[in-house]
């Protein structure tokens, strides 16, 4: 079957203007591909570049060179290295799901609302994407007075179920998971990855980062190697 | 989304004296996106926000709005009987100091009602139920809809500006500064405020802030000035993440944790 | 009085007064400056009226002056004199029906007007958004652009604190469906005499060195809302002399033990009736 993310030649690097503008190389000639319903995961040591190429397959950071394509699910593609703003933002709306590390927390929006946002975004009625994200919460073991609480004074492990719940509320073609699991009991663990196989099932393709290695060795069908460049030039 | 930018500025300038206050800018807005213009004081924010609600007029540059028709109109060419009326119906100015947007002497329900009766409405009760339900919707009780503003917090003034401003549901609104002169604990309400009328009424906005914590949490897409110039602009999370300019470098460095 | 030109004003004045006059004709409710001139009067006394009627009389003219309908009044009388005195050949009257120029402060006569009556009216602030915008240069904008939603901010505030359109004199008005005028502080019961009436309408405002016209037969329109229509107020009462249940009614103190009556406040129109009743007897 044909990829859903296809990614050839990346290279990003920075410059750091108020440090004497010294420049650092981080990825070059990078490439990546993945097919639905397969799970890949990054590895490599810490400064290596993982979380810049999640970042680059996010649209956080703009690639210096290369290509990113993405199968959106009307099958057409996009690349999104060479995407306009309202470009990223439609897919990331429709093809780019992702559960970072850190919840962003916005100021008095409950948790229900900010796992049911990328349902409304997409034009699905209130209450059925508040009742998706109450189901999907209690999935993950989120009491249910939580759901009408705004995030900022839950615990890190709440908020990362928060987060989790918002990347995997909408049937996105492409997750990116960075650290899914960091801060999770072992029960919520097994939810997680019970999640990403009906994702994988349903025929997501997927990137993550996963520190922890018995949950990498039970969801990803492949590791990718990201070597630092210096070693590697 | 319909097919074209609402508003297109193409190498708008003003100069006062020797300085360049806005110096060859060009930008485009889509119908209901956020786009933040932020920069230090002095940058020419302030100005080129005048300029693009035809406030002021630039010696140089066109500035044209693509009406709910179709049609292109240039903002300084269509005279002020024209640009008064777009300034009542589909357009909308928040201003920093909510003495320059509200009358101050007029009751809260006169206040959002004004733009609704300079649009034609005469039933008084439609009003005042239009009014009241605005006032609930920016969180002002509505048992104080025939209290003046005066007698008002600079939260609650700021948020019935917004009231008077969006009660028309404009297409287009140019906010300068809207938590300017707040609290910080009364800017967050505010900005949440914002934030959800802005997408639920699917409006465009052009917010000009010196705030990097606003414009992170309300813009779809962030213009950076400097000297009346763009240096930078793009996608919020990336101009702020990935920044490639070395003034917003400084800019993103200088805030906390934005 | 000898040694002036007729009706006090010089010529070159009065045709400078007409020309504005029918400019302000041409553009019903608009406010056209003139250049005002001291008059032997002090301001306040009428002296934008004055210059109106001074410019319009002819000797073959009949000339009616009323102060809060009273022929009777101080200001009137004085008027009256001065034009009597300064216009030889002029007539005047307090019958309206005789009249050919009525000029007035504060009130419309009862009786109807017909075609080739000039009604003038003295006005002491001619901006009707005066106390809502006192930039002189942003009213005429406002004026211009037809953007007189700040009236109607008005209007709302005076339901919002009284429960009703408020104004019970001065009520704004709406001339030709496109400029809103002030109808001088006349009572809110006269505003409806002001639509489509057969007689030429002007106001001076001497003061303020502004004119203002409505033509017969011109739409004048009360502002109000569809909820809370234009109500005109007048005294719940008869007139003590006349028996008038429809007419405009002052009301007058008898004693100091708080007894009191009403009665007509058009004179004329109270003396008409009175005779008329006293022939049937």
């Amino acid at each position: 079957m044909s990829w859903t993310l296809k990614a050839e030649g990346l290279a990003k690097g920075f410059t750091l203007h108020l440090q004497g503008s010294i420049e650092i190389p981080v990825l070059r000639d990078a490439a990546l591909e993945v097919s639905p319903g397969e799970c890949v995961a990054l590895s490599g040591p810490s400064g290596a570049g993982k979380s810049t190429l999640m970042r680059l397959l996010q649209g956080n950071y703009g690639a210096d060179s290369g290509c990113i394509l993405l199968r959106r699910p009307d099958g057409s593609v996009a690349d999104l290295a060479g995407a306009s703003p309202r470009e990223v933002i439609a897919l990331r709306r429709d093809t780019i799901g992702h559960v970072s590390q850190f919840l962003r927390v916005i100021p008095r929006v409950p948790a229900v609302e900010i796992v049911a946002e990328p349902l409304v975004a997409r034009g699905i009625s209130r209450e059925e994407a508040r009742a998706r994200a109450s189901a999907l919460l209690h999935r993950l073991n989120l009491p249910e007075r939580l759901h009408a609480l705004p995030p900022a004074t839950f615990s890190g492990g709440e908020q990362q179920r928060v987060n989790l719940a918002r990347g995997f509320v909408a049937d996105f073609p492409l997750m990116l998971l960075d650290e899914p699991t960091a801060s999770l009991d072992a029960a919520n663990r097994d939810v997680v990855i019970a999640l990403i196989g009906e994702a994988k099932a349903r025929g997501a393709a997927l990137v993550g980062i996963f520190h922890d290695a018995e949950v990498r060795d039970r969801v990803a069908d492949r590791v990718l190697e990201v070597a630092p460049l210096r070693e590697a030039a | 989304m319909s097919d074209g930018p609402i508003l297109s500025a193409r190498d708008v300038s003003i100069a006062f004296g020797a300085v360049r206050a806005v110096d060859g800018v060009s930008l485009d807005l889509w119908p209901g996106e956020v786009l933040a213009v932020v920069g230090e004081s002095g940058s020419g924010k302030s100005t080129l926000l005048r300029l693009l609600a035809g406030e002021a007029r630039p010696d140089a540059g066109t500035v044209l709005y693509r009406d709910p028709s179709g049609a292109t109109l240039d903002v300084h060419g269509m005279g002020e009987p024209a640009r008064r009326r777009l300034a009542r119906t589909e357009w909308g100015f928040v201003h920093q100091d909510p003495r320059d947007g509200l009358r101050l002497a007029v009751s809260a329900g006169g206040n959002v009602g004004e733009r609704l009766m300079a649009s034609g409405a005469r039933h008084y009760g439609d009003i005042r139920t239009e009014a009241a339900r605005w006032l609930e919707r920016v969180e002002i009780p509505a048992a104080r809809i025939d209290d003046a503003p005066r007698l008002f917090s600079g939260g609650m003034r700021q948020r019935l500006q917004i009231a008077r401003t969006l009660v028309t549901r404009p297409r287009l609104v140019f906010m300068d500064e809207p938590t300017g002169g707040l609290d910080v604990s009364v800017q967050a309400r505010l900005l949440d405020m914002i934030r959800a009328l802005v997408a639920d009424l699917g409006i465009a906005v052009i917010l000009v802030t010196h705030d990097i914590a606003a414009a992170r949490l309300l813009a779809h897409r962030l213009v950076v000035m400097r000297h009346g110039r763009v240096v930078e602009e793009g996608l919020t999370d990336r101009v702020l993440d990935d920044p490639r300019h070395p003034y917003t470098q400084l800019l993103v460095s200088s805030v906390l944790a934005a | 009085m000898s040694g002036y030109n007729f009706a006090y004003l010089d010529e070159a004045t009065k045709r400078m007064i007409r020309r504005a006059l029918l400019k302000a004709v041409a553009v019903p409710g608009h406010q056209v400056p003139f250049g005002s001139r001291e008059m032997p009067l002090p301001y306040g006394w009428g002296t934008g009226g004055i210059q109106v009627t001074a410019s319009v009389i002819g000797a073959d003219d009949t000339l009616k002056v009323i102060d809060q309908g009273a022929d009777d009044t101080t200001n009137a009388v004085s008027i009256r004199r001065f034009f009597a005195r300064v216009a030889p050949g002029l007539r005047t009257t307090e019958r309206t029906a005789e009249a050919t120029v009525i000029q007035t402060r504060h009130r419309i006569p009862e009786t109807p007007l017909r075609e080739g009556q000039v009604l003038v009216y003295q006005v002491p602030q001619p901006e009707p958004l005066f106390r809502l915008e006192p930039r002189r240069a942003e009213t005429r904008r406002l004026h211009a652009l037809a953007d007189y939603g700040l009236m109607q901010v008005k209007l709302y505030e005076d339901i919002a604190r009284h429960g009703r359109v408020g104004s019970s004199y001065d009520h704004p008005v709406m001339v030709n469906g496109r400029y809103l005028m002030s109808p001088s502080p006349i009572p809110s019961f006269d505003n409806p005499k002001m639509h489509r009436s057969a007689a030429l309408q002007l106001f001076g405002a001497g003061r303020e060195r502004r004119l203002y016209a409505v033509p017969p037969y011109t739409e004048v329109r009360s502002l109000d809302f569809e909820d809370h229509p234009f109500v005109p107020l007048r005294a719940n009462g008869r007139c003590s002399l006349c028996g008038a249940g429809d007419s405009y009614l002052d009301e007058v103190v008898t004693d100091d033990r708080g007894g009191r009556i009403f009665v007509c406040s058009d004179t004329d129109f109270c003396t008409q009736r009175q005779t008329m009743r006293e022939a049937a007897e």
